[in-house]
């Protein structure tokens, strides 16, 4: 599957705090959260954010509180993917099992810019910058990480197995 | 070749003789743990899993302690789901207001957790159970549904780093300092995806309650799990308290680790970690000036009866400066009461300080005292992150209880001994 977009460039250590700030944690409704996704970093990425953009981070991306609704929030503001550097691993955990695409690549993350129209074909993990003409490929999944990707995240292949 | 200890845990929940670095494991667990932000999310996508009942109504344990006393509406809505979904899985620990605590000061105080033993939790601060010697770690809302209705969850097997800490530690300076030590030394990312080994013998000067602080911040290093070998100590802790079989669990001499760093626990100082990592760390004694508006003694990582014996002793017959609030927030229902007993709630109090029910509050900007853009605060929590107590202008700053009432007394960060 193709998708394509507009880059938002964060940088290092992005934490779920300023991903979904707590004060907004009283609820787990996906477009309210989405509401206020990034604030705290970027106070008009959830206005300005349009369907099939891309989150562009460095290393450590999510890294802090458990919170799935961190991956909920970005996945509700429309956002089609996430390439980082490095991902806490709670955070790609969280993203794996509710079915928001997340790509490792330094390479990636570091010859994207802000706004440059990135290109991703997700089951390839190939990264185009169709700004700068640059390619990429992300790091494999491992196999046990690619079905569970395909059943559609954890609870579909915890039902398919049952 | 020799396993370490996270290791041992991992094959023996897995089945398994032995268990490598990378390998992906299924394993059963001990325990399952959510809270009110992360429990309510779970329960939705256990409802979709269509499970009738959940794998062990006893190895689950549902603590509102976020947002409770309820905040608002929404958060009142929140523990709604909770209450209604232990009710009716017949879970039998759920702790309501009255009986709760700080998830992660509340369940190894009640047995809940033991050396051994294997446990999830939707909750990032679960490395905790690490100081007694069991493996613990923080998962999201959708692994914690999967195992409360199979009882399993897969991991990776971690890479281990060990931390040899040794010497005896100076006065003021306790768990939590040798902790933002290591963070400040390998970074906010410096031991992603690996477990973090603690041992030496700077272990037999400090108290469980120094092992879970440091446990407790395992995560704020990205680490997997945070883990410190049981010892006779651990042993008196549990005992008593266990509400299931312990099993002790040691580093082989051949285990094989990625890194080994050697601390000199004498050496060090109370520490202080800047905004906005907790990386951001420096002795005490170089902070500078800096002045705060508030101060705050609790959380998962230092709300523990030792924390408040240490705050009380830095604050007793003296008052805390005119321009903090001073906010003291006990971990769980048993601490606040033998806080009461000891006379360390009347001693707090006097000094000026707001004495609070158990809950996370603060901690996460929840309530109970959120910061103003421009303010400062002083915590004893273990994130620092921009917005983390309130307004995303504001700062926290992180330190160990006996400087954060010293703080608290003087108006700006210092040591103890300043006062
Ligand atoms: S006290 Fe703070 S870190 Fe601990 S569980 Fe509560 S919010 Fe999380």
């Amino acid at each position: 599957m193709h998708i394509k977009g507009k880059a938002w460039k964060f940088g290092d250590n992005v934490d779920t705090d300023v991903i979904i700030p707590a004060r907004y944690l009283n609820t787990s409704d996906p477009v309210e959260l989405a509401r206020h996704c990034m604030e705290d970093i970027n106070a008009s990425f959830a206005d300005e954010v349009q369907p099939g953009d891309i989150i562009v981070g460095g290393d450590n991306f999510g890294c802090g509180s458990s919170r799935e609704h961190a991956p909920i929030a970005i996945k509700a503001a429309g956002v089609s993917c996430v390439i980082a550097k490095s991902f806490a691993r709670i955070f790609y955990r969280n993203a794996i099992n509710i079915g928001l695409p997340i790509f490792e690549s330094s390479e990636a993350a570091e010859g994207i810019n802000e706004d440059d129209q990135v290109e991703v074909i997700l089951d390839k993990g190939c990264i185009c910058n169709i700004t700068t003409g640059c390619k990429y490929t992300a790091q494999e999944f491992p196999a046990f990480m690619q079905n569970l990707i395909a059943a559609g995240g954890l609870i579909n292949y915890v039902k398919s197995k049952r | 070749m020799g396993m370490t200890i996270t290791e041992k845990i991992l094959a023996a929940h897995a089945g398994k003789s032995a268990v490598r670095p990378g390998e992906l494991i299924d394993v059963r667990v001990d325990l399952v743990l959510g809270n009110d932000i992360t429990a309510p999310v779970a329960i939705k996508a256990f409802e979709k899993i269509g499970a009738e009942r959940v794998f062990d109504r006893n190895k689950i344990a549902l603590v509102p302690d976020h947002f409770t006393p309820n905040k608002d509406i929404k958060a009142a809505e929140q523990v709604k789901i909770m209450r209604r979904f232990a009710e009716a899985y017949g879970i039998v620990n759920f702790f309501e207001i009255g009986c709760m605590g700080i998830e992660h000061t509340l369940l190894p105080d009640k047995g809940l957790v033991v050396a051994g033993d294997l446990v999830i939790g939707a909750d990032s601060h679960t490395c905790t159970y690490g100081a007694l010697g069991a493996f613990s770690t923080g998962m999201g809302s959708t692994d914690m549904a999967a195992a409360m209705a199979t009882g399993e969850c897969w991991i990776k097997v971690p890479e281990s780093m060990k931390f040899i800490c040794t010497g005896r530690p100076s006065r003021w300076v306790s768990g939590k300092d040798l902790m933002l030590y290591i963070i400040g030394m390998i970074g906010v990312d410096g031991a992603l995806y690996r477990a973090m080994e603690f041992t030496g013998d700077a272990f037999d000067y400090m108290t469980m309650a120094d092992r879970f602080t440091i446990c407790n911040m395992a995560i704020e290093a990205g680490g997997k799990n945070g883990i410190i070998p049981p010892d006779q100590q651990t042993i008196d802790y549990m005992s008593g308290r266990a509400k299931h079989d312990f099993t002790l669990y040691a580093s082989d001499n051949d285990a094989v680790y990625r890194s080994v760093h050697n601390i000199d626990v004498s050496a060090l100082e109370p520490m202080v970690a800047f905004p906005h990592l907790p990386e951001n760390t420096r002795p005490v004694s170089q902070a500078g000036d800096i002045s705060i508006d508030q101060a705050v003694i609790g959380s998962c990582t230092n709300g523990r009866i030792e924390d408040l014996r240490i705050a009380t002793k830095v604050l007793k017959g003296k008052k805390v400066n005119r321009k903090v609030r001073l906010i003291v927030i006990p971990g769980t229902q048993e601490i606040y009461l033998q806080a009461i007993r000891e006379g360390l709630a009347e001693a707090l109090v006097e000094a000026g300080a707001a004495f609070s029910t158990p809950t996370c509050g603060p901690c996460l900007g929840g309530h109970m005292g959120i910061l103003a853009s421009g303010e400062r605060a002083i915590a004893t929590t273990n994130r620092n992150f921009v917005g983390r107590m309130g307004h995303p202008q504001s700062e926290v700053y992180l330190s160990n209880p006996a400087v954060a009432a010293a703080s608290a007394v003087a108006g700006r960060i210092v040591s103890p001994d300043e006062i």
